[in-house]
């Protein structure tokens, strides 16, 4: 029972280290490589976590992450662009929709906004497909953003979306504890939501429809639920991501967003929120900074140049998805009593091995 | 006027491109129950080999090899890639499938260094020509004659030799045929090697009309195949044709209109919408029945 409370304990102080890194970070170097790969892991961390909440939990196999994000990023763009800012903005349309000149909203509220937005299309889309069964669920979700994508590139749509030109000049966060925390508040949101009744409700959905059904479950309800909350954050994570990015178009928000965070969901361990978290700031330290190398020309000669370090990457996920298919988590969370006793249990085994063999050889 | 009838040309030419790279998706979703996400990058990669063989060889020796590359291709795949999760969950191998996307498509961006690669002109079918009027590539004629000659000889195929009854018997029930002595993994083997030796025709048809390959020029027609395969009633290639077709020609003439010329692929996704929520099993697929 005592120990119980120590390791609890060294998890909180944990969580708060990341938060202490990211405050450290802030002071001691507010631009480089350590602070992009935070901020940019935190975004993504937001986006694996919702979609893992739908794929992982309630086994919704849903490929249209990268459509909900567009509509987040999008509408956070167009209502949080400061009114005397638009003009600058918008300069390429010969007139803008009446509202963008009277409404500007605070960055919280447009985050908010950029959820809700999400949530509602998601609520939308989902009375007809949430029908569908696991791959026809996949290709009618990617089909989804494909459709909202070529809407925010139709020009008809300009007045509103600016479209074909880029949304700027809105405000972003510029500090890592600002990313920091606007992730650890929607990632705390969907963890309380997989503890909670619902959570356990999708879990038996995901686990066995028929009989969930049977055990008095409704299907199409808890199946909305959870695929609007998804939305939701993926939402804010596209709003966050288009912080990020400081530009917010629609060709960043293709199908192959939606697999990079798919591969971070499986690298976490597909039914893990920790994994999902730890993987998308090892993927993100990876591509943008460990493994920059890979890019350089020569750095072994004749192989490493532009393009080598994804190749790599996509051989490494391959290597995951065949033989290490629970991931780095599986679908249990992170915690430091389970990792000390997974230690001990792992010497443990590996001294009996060496006894035996002992054994076997005497 | 003109111009309608120069859409419904290229339709009609886009969609047997479309049908022969539907009927890989079709048959392997028949037997496999798995989208195979690495499909479209396949008939991309066919694309590439013959770019770069067509540098060192003539083209009637690079033709020949290049659809035995592509064949080995699809097989190597199916092998490395699906084989060894053969008892895992759908969604495990659907994600290996996704996973072999990425990579095809990381290895090409690698290799061609992001440049698009100029595809070589094939004398005699891309030999301008006049219709009604209309001025097009001869590979417009060739491409709905060509499709139809090779899906005459695949349903042939399926319906009159061993090997087709037993690809009739698996996609029908997998474990039962399994029991009955068919060797299941040969049965899927062929599948694969069936499906990327059409692509890879389409792929010579498809390029031939667009001069350029880049590495992602292979995943909206592969999704597009993919609609129409489901359009038509996945399992069925009959139904994958002519799902091909109709959403070939809907796709030009929506590129024919100005101002939304920008939706022709989001339309292929709406229908598929419209046709999983109206009519999921497709235009000539089966009713399936879940069993507990």
């Amino acid at each position: 029972m005592k120990s119980k409370t120590i390791f609890k304990a060294i998890d909180i102080v944990l969580l708060l280290a990341a938060f202490g890194v990211a405050i450290a970070v802030d002071l001691v170097m507010p631009v480089g490589l350590p602070a992009t790969v935070l901020k940019k892991g935190a975004v993504f961390a937001v986006v694996a976590v919702s979609m893992n909440l739908l794929n992982g939990f309630t086994g919704l196999f849903s490929l249209g992450q990268a459509g909900f994000m567009l509509l987040g990023a999008y509408t956070y763009a167009i209502f949080s662009i400061p009114l005397e800012a638009r003009a600058s903005v918008y300069y390429m349309q010969d007139h803008v929709a009446g509202f963008l000149n009277v409404v500007e909203l605070p960055v919280v509220v447009a985050m908010i906004a950029a959820g809700a937005v999400a949530a509602i299309f998601a609520f939308l889309i989902g009375l007809p497909v949430l029908r569908l069964k696991s791959d026809y669920l996949a290709i009618a979700t990617l089909g989804f953003a494909e459709i909202v994508g070529a809407f925010a590139k139709w020009e008809m749509l300009g007045p509103i979306t600016n479209a074909p030109n880029p949304l700027v000049n809105y405000p972003k966060f510029s500090k890592v504890t600002t990313y920091f925390v606007a992730a650890g508040i929607c990632i705390a949101i969907i963890a309380l939501l997989v503890r909670s009744t619902y959570g356990r409700a999708f879990k038996a959905i995901r686990d066995d429809e028929i009989a969930a059904e049977a055990m008095g479950i409704n299907l199409a309800k808890h199946k909305m639920i959870s695929f609007v909350t998804s939305s939701f954050f993926a939402g804010v994570g596209g709003a966050m991501l288009a912080m990020f990015q400081s530009k917010a178009q629609a060709n960043s928000f293709n199908t192959a967003l939606t697999y990079e965070i798919l591969l971070i969901v499986v690298i976490g361990g597909i039914g893990s929120l920790s994994g999902s978290v730890i993987a998308s700031f090892l993927y993100i330290a990876c591509s943008e900074w460990w493994l920059r190398f890979l890019d350089t020309p020569d750095v072994i000669p004749g192989l490493t140049r532009n393009g080598f370090r994804l190749v790599v990457f996509s051989a490494v996920i391959m290597v995951i998805v065949l033989f290490f298919r629970r991931g780095l988590m599986g679908d249990k969370e992170f915690s430091t009593e389970r990792l000390v006793k997974g230690s001990k249990q792992f010497v443990k085994d590996i001294q009996d091995r060496k006894a035996r063999k002992a054994k076997e050889v005497n | 006027m003109n111009i309608t009838i120069d859409h419904i040309l290229a339709g009609i030419s886009v969609g047997g491109q479309y049908a022969l790279i539907a009927i890989g998706y079709t048959m392997v979703y028949g037997i496999l129950r798995l989208i195979n996400f690495a499909h479209g990058d396949v008939f991309m990669a066919s694309g590439l080999i013959i770019v770069y063989l067509t540098t060192a060889m003539p083209l009637q020796y690079a033709i020949p090899i290049v659809l035995l590359l592509t064949v080995m291709l699809g097989f190597l795949i199916e092998r490395a890639a699906y084989k060894p999760l053969r008892a895992a969950p759908r969604m495990s191998v659907m994600i290996s499938a996704i996973g072999v996307s990425y990579l095809i498509q990381n290895l090409a961006l690698y290799i061609t260094g992001g440049l698009p690669q100029t595809y070589p002109a094939i004398p005699w079918i891309s030999d301008s020509i006049t219709i009604f009027g209309a001025v097009t590539k001869r590979v417009t004629i060739i491409t709905p004659i060509l499709t139809a000659i090779l899906i005459v000889l695949l349903v042939a195929l399926i319906r009159y030799t061993k090997i087709g009854m037993a690809m009739r018997a698996v996609s029908k029930d997998f474990e039962t045929s399994q029991l009955m002595g068919i060797k299941i993994n040969r049965v899927i083997s062929t599948t694969f090697v069936i499906g990327s030796l059409l692509a890879a025709v389409g792929s010579l048809l498809y390029f031939t009309s667009y001069q350029s390959v880049v590495p992602t020029s292979g995943s909206m027609p592969g999704l597009k195949a993919f609609v129409a395969a489901v359009f038509g009633g996945i399992g069925s290639i009959p139904g994958a044709v002519i799902g091909a077709f109709i959403i070939g020609i809907c796709e030009n003439l929506i590129k024919s209109s100005t101002d939304f010329s920008i939706f022709s692929d989001a339309f292929t996704f709406a229908l598929l919408i419209v046709v999983l929520c109206v009519r999921p099993t497709g235009l000539f697929g089966e009713k399936s029945i879940d069993k507990v």
